[in-house]
């Protein structure tokens, strides 16, 4: 298990290096130079030149990779050209707002998706299994911010019950907090929850045909337990990978849902740094993106071996 | 009354019958097989028992057990005579068990639900107690190890423990060595028999090789298409049978030695020489050195021209890994491969000369290609490729040749029964006009009438076509009545290779004895009725 554990900590820590250098080099070729911007319309050359080397870019390219690299292993990402304000306080805030999101989303279409998935798939052929079907396909044609709009009609317009947008900030308490997340998570969840289901079925009726459910039946027990015990752990293995591929997704993916909920979310700042060329903070960002896919992956790795025994030892047998 | 008494039993599936009126009974103690070919219901009957049917399975007729009806009971009762009375051993020992399970929890679990009573210790208790009798001891096998550790013929153990930690009344085991070694098969079914006698056990065993069966069957049962057709006790049925058909079954399981053929050809066509193939082990910790398994080790020998040669050995003593190397599909540490007396370093050229069948006649076809392109496939190593009408013509002319016809060609694999299928392989392997095919355990996923069939059509076709084979099995038998040479193989090292004859009448090594006493013999069974 050590081994493996290591192993992949290794290729992580690869894997960001070679995302910081692609990244650096794709910001460094982007036309616009930030200092030009930040001047406005004053375009005198002197001064540009003497913000440029304040801002330390005048410094050779290899220089400047190291220092933004150590910076942000220090936990400075510097400091964004338009907000003036250090982009780690810029970005911590919007975490906070899209984590918590993305993990209220998951859990939901998690909570969803699994039962729905088990049920059809011991039902298969059934009338429940094509009506839960049915509603899976709707969910995953459905736009997502169409859905959302039709929430607030219900939730915030006519019952009331939630507000239309807006984040009071953890500081008015967890309750409020996760009433203004639960209409943008339950947007979010629907889609996801619509593959995964599918994904869980399908993954369930292969387990179905496994021998090891029919040894299972042979030992007496029922079709139900059997499925539970031998197979949902069996069957899991492909839904994690999905989980991992859609938390990563929903992060910075949330845009239009944040726009309708007017949330100050991750997928909003990225929008509006790269629309007003603030390069330091799309760096830091899409790094930090980068480093969120790589910790999940690495995480969703970590599942694999808890659920499956013959990966601990790193054989891919 | 018997223990388990069949009692008319028709079966049908979505109108289409399956079984007609079946009769059969076990006793307390006794194995009675169950003999017949794929599609003859055998499998059928006993999941009619265990009353694990597919869904749109109908059932007319009774089966008693210990005078209560299964075919009346409902699901919720059927588990509890699942966990009680009946114990099911399954051919697959690879995919029984629950892979993210240890072997322990997967006995505790079976355990746990017949004996309500026993506590979790107990419990655990038992469960050692009976994996140490079907010979898994806690100090090399703790209730801790997962499947993935151990072999097939363990895996096997671990199923029979499940089925035997129940205590039942009858134990149903369907192809139980199918998918095994011979010496592995030979262990497991004296296993059975052993706990059969112990407990007082009925045991159903099915089987499509009489061979395999006659010597641990009491009472031997033939069915065929859905009926029985002849059944007697072991003595009778191998002494006064009646029909043809058992009388085909048991020829066929009769091999006879090849009469020796006078080779005047003195022309090698493949020679190896000095081949050695390492593998590197997964690493136990990070920085420890890999282990090096020496998979095949120093390994030579040579195939004249119309020569037929054996190469015989357990699973994972190197033969599969030599056959790789010979194909030019893994490379090797060091020594010479000669195909025509050149050196073979994966041309083209060479390697038309050389082509393979494969085990599984189901696997080894891409389903959605017809016939004539999978049969034309080989066409890519010659340098002048035929046009579409040369290539068409000489698919149909190999497809006459292993005996399918010329319609067959438009046809998808799925189409075709198993022997049919391995006919087409033959065909793609023949269509670059090769003077080696290697065989990788060809006949062994087929019936025995079938696997005599295939046999006779390579022999034929040896001798019309002058070329040579090497045959890859685990099992001596098979390679018995085809081979002029014999070469056993054992952890990489070549142990023996003589004539076929001489092996089989005066074995020198000591693998090579045991291997043929594993080897399954309806003479031998038969002679010591």
């Amino acid at each position: 298990m050590i081994h493996f554990v290591l192993k992949r900590l290794a290729s992580l820590v690869l894997t960001l290096l070679v995302a910081t250098g692609v990244i650096f080099i794709m910001i460094e070729v982007v036309p616009g130079d930030p200092a030009a911007y930040m001047m406005g319309l004053s375009n005198n050359a002197e001064a540009a030149d003497a913000l440029r080397s304040q801002m330390g870019l005048d410094a050779p390219a290899w220089d400047r990779y190291k220092s933004w690299v150590s910076g942000m292993i220090a936990g400075d990402f510097g400091i964004s050209y338009t907000y003036r304000i250090p982009v780690s306080e810029l970005v911590g805030d919007r975490m906070m707002v899209s984590v918590p999101l993305t993990i209220y989303a998951l859990i939901l279409s998690t909570i969803i998706a699994i039962p729905v998935g088990v049920i059809a798939a011991s039902k298969r052929g059934s009338i429940v299994d094509t009506g839960l079907m049915g509603f899976a396909q709707i969910g995953v044609a459905i736009p997502n911010f169409w859905f959302a709009i039709l929430l607030v009609l219900l939730f915030s317009t006519s019952l009331q019950w939630f507000s239309a947008g807006g984040f009071p900030g953890w500081d008015a308490g967890i309750v409020e907090c996760l009433k203004a997340l639960t209409l943008p998570a339950i947007s979010l969840a629907l889609p996801q929850a619509a593959i995964l289901s599918r994904v869980m079925r399908t993954s369930m009726l292969d387990v179905m045909n496994e021998d090891y459910i029919r040894t299972a039946r042979a030992k007496g027990l029922t079709k139900r337990q059997a499925l539970i015990r031998h197979g949902l752990r069996n069957a899991m293995i492909p839904v994690l990978t999905i989980l991992g591929l859609q938390f990563s997704f929903l992060l910075a993916g949330g845009i239009i849902i944040e726009s309708i909920f007017s949330l100050p979310g991750l997928g909003r700042l990225v929008f509006q740094s790269i629309a007003q060329r603030d390069l330091i903070v799309v760096k830091s960002i899409v790094t930090l993106l980068v480093f969120a896919v790589v910790m999940i992956t690495f995480i969703v790795d970590m599942a694999y071996a808890v659920v499956d025994p013959r990966l601990r030892e790193g054989n891919s047998k | 009354m018997s223990l388990l008494d069949i009692q008319n039993l028709n079966l049908s599936i979505h109108d289409k019958q399956i079984l007609y009126n079946v009769n059969l009974q076990v006793e307390p103690g006794q194995v009675v097989a169950v003999v017949g070919e794929s599609g003859s219901g055998k499998s059928m009957t006993a999941s009619a028992v265990m009353q694990l049917m597919p869904d749109a399975a109908a059932i007319e007729g009774n089966i008693w057990l210990d005078n209560d009806d299964l075919t009346v009971k409902t699901e919720n009762e059927m588990c509890v005579i699942r966990a009680n009375d009946i114990g099911m051993i399954f051919q697959e020992p690879m995919t029984a068990l629950n892979p993210v399970q240890t072997i322990g929890a997967q006995v505790i679990e079976a355990v746990r639900i017949t004996h309500k009573d026993l506590n979790k210790s107990q419990a655990i208790e038992k469960a050692e107690i009976v994996l140490h009798r079907v010979g898994l001891p806690q100090e090399r096998f703790p209730l801790a190890t997962y499947p993935h550790k151990l072999s097939g013929g363990q895996r096997q153990r671990v199923v029979i423990a499940i089925a035997l930690c129940q205590n039942p009344k009858l134990l149903i085991a369907d192809e139980p060595t199918t998918a095994l070694d011979v010496t592995t098969q030979a262990k497991i079914l004296k296993l059975l028999k052993k706990l059969v006698a112990q407990d007082n056990m009925g045991l159903l065993l099915i089987s499509h090789d009489l061979g395999v069966v006659g010597e641990v069957a009491d009472h031997i049962v033939i069915m065929r298409n859905g009926r029985v057709i002849e059944q007697g006790s072991r003595h009778s049925f191998f002494n006064n049978m009646k029909e043809e058909y058992s009388k085909e079954l048991v020829a066929a399981s009769q091999q006879e030695l090849k009469v020796q053929k006078e080779t005047q050809e003195e022309e090698i066509i493949l020679e190896v020489r000095n081949l050695n193939k390492e593998y590197k082990l997964t690493r136990k910790g990070f920085f420890s050195k890999g282990e090096i398994l020496q998979a095949v080790n120093d390994v030579s020998f040579s195939i004249k021209r119309g020569e037929n040669l054996g190469l015989v050995g357990e699973s994972g003593c190197g033969k599969s890994t030599l056959t790789r190397c010979i194909l030019g599909v893994d490379d090797f540490e060091s020594g010479e491969i000669l195909i025509n007396g050149e050196v073979f370093n994966g041309q083209k050229e060479l390697r038309k000369n050389i082509n393979v069948v494969f085990q599984d006649p189901y696997g080894s076809f891409n389903p959605r290609h017809t016939v004539e392109r999978l049969v034309s496939e080989p066409f890519y190593l010659l340098d002048k490729k035929p046009t579409a009408k040369e290539s068409k013509d000489q698919v149909i002319e190999m497809l006459m040749l292993v005996g399918l016809s010329k319609t067959d060609i438009d046809k998808y694999p799925h189409e075709f029964s198993g022997g049919q299928r391995q006919r087409i392989a033959i065909a793609r392997a023949l269509i670059t006009n090769p003077s080696v095919i290697l065989l990788d355990e060809a006949t062994s996923a087929l019936d025995v009438l079938i696997r005599g069939q295939i046999l006779e059509l390579l022999e034929e076709l040896s001798k019309k076509l002058g070329i040579s084979y090497l045959f890859i099995s685990h099992d001596l038998a098979t390679v018995k009545n085809i081979t002029d040479r014999i070469m056993v193989m054992k952890d990489g090292i070549i142990v023996e290779q003589g004539h076929t004859a001489d092996i089989y009448k005066n074995p020198t090594h000591p693998y090579t004895k045991t291997l043929l006493e594993a080897s399954p013999d309806i003479t031998r069974v038969i002679e010591n009725l």
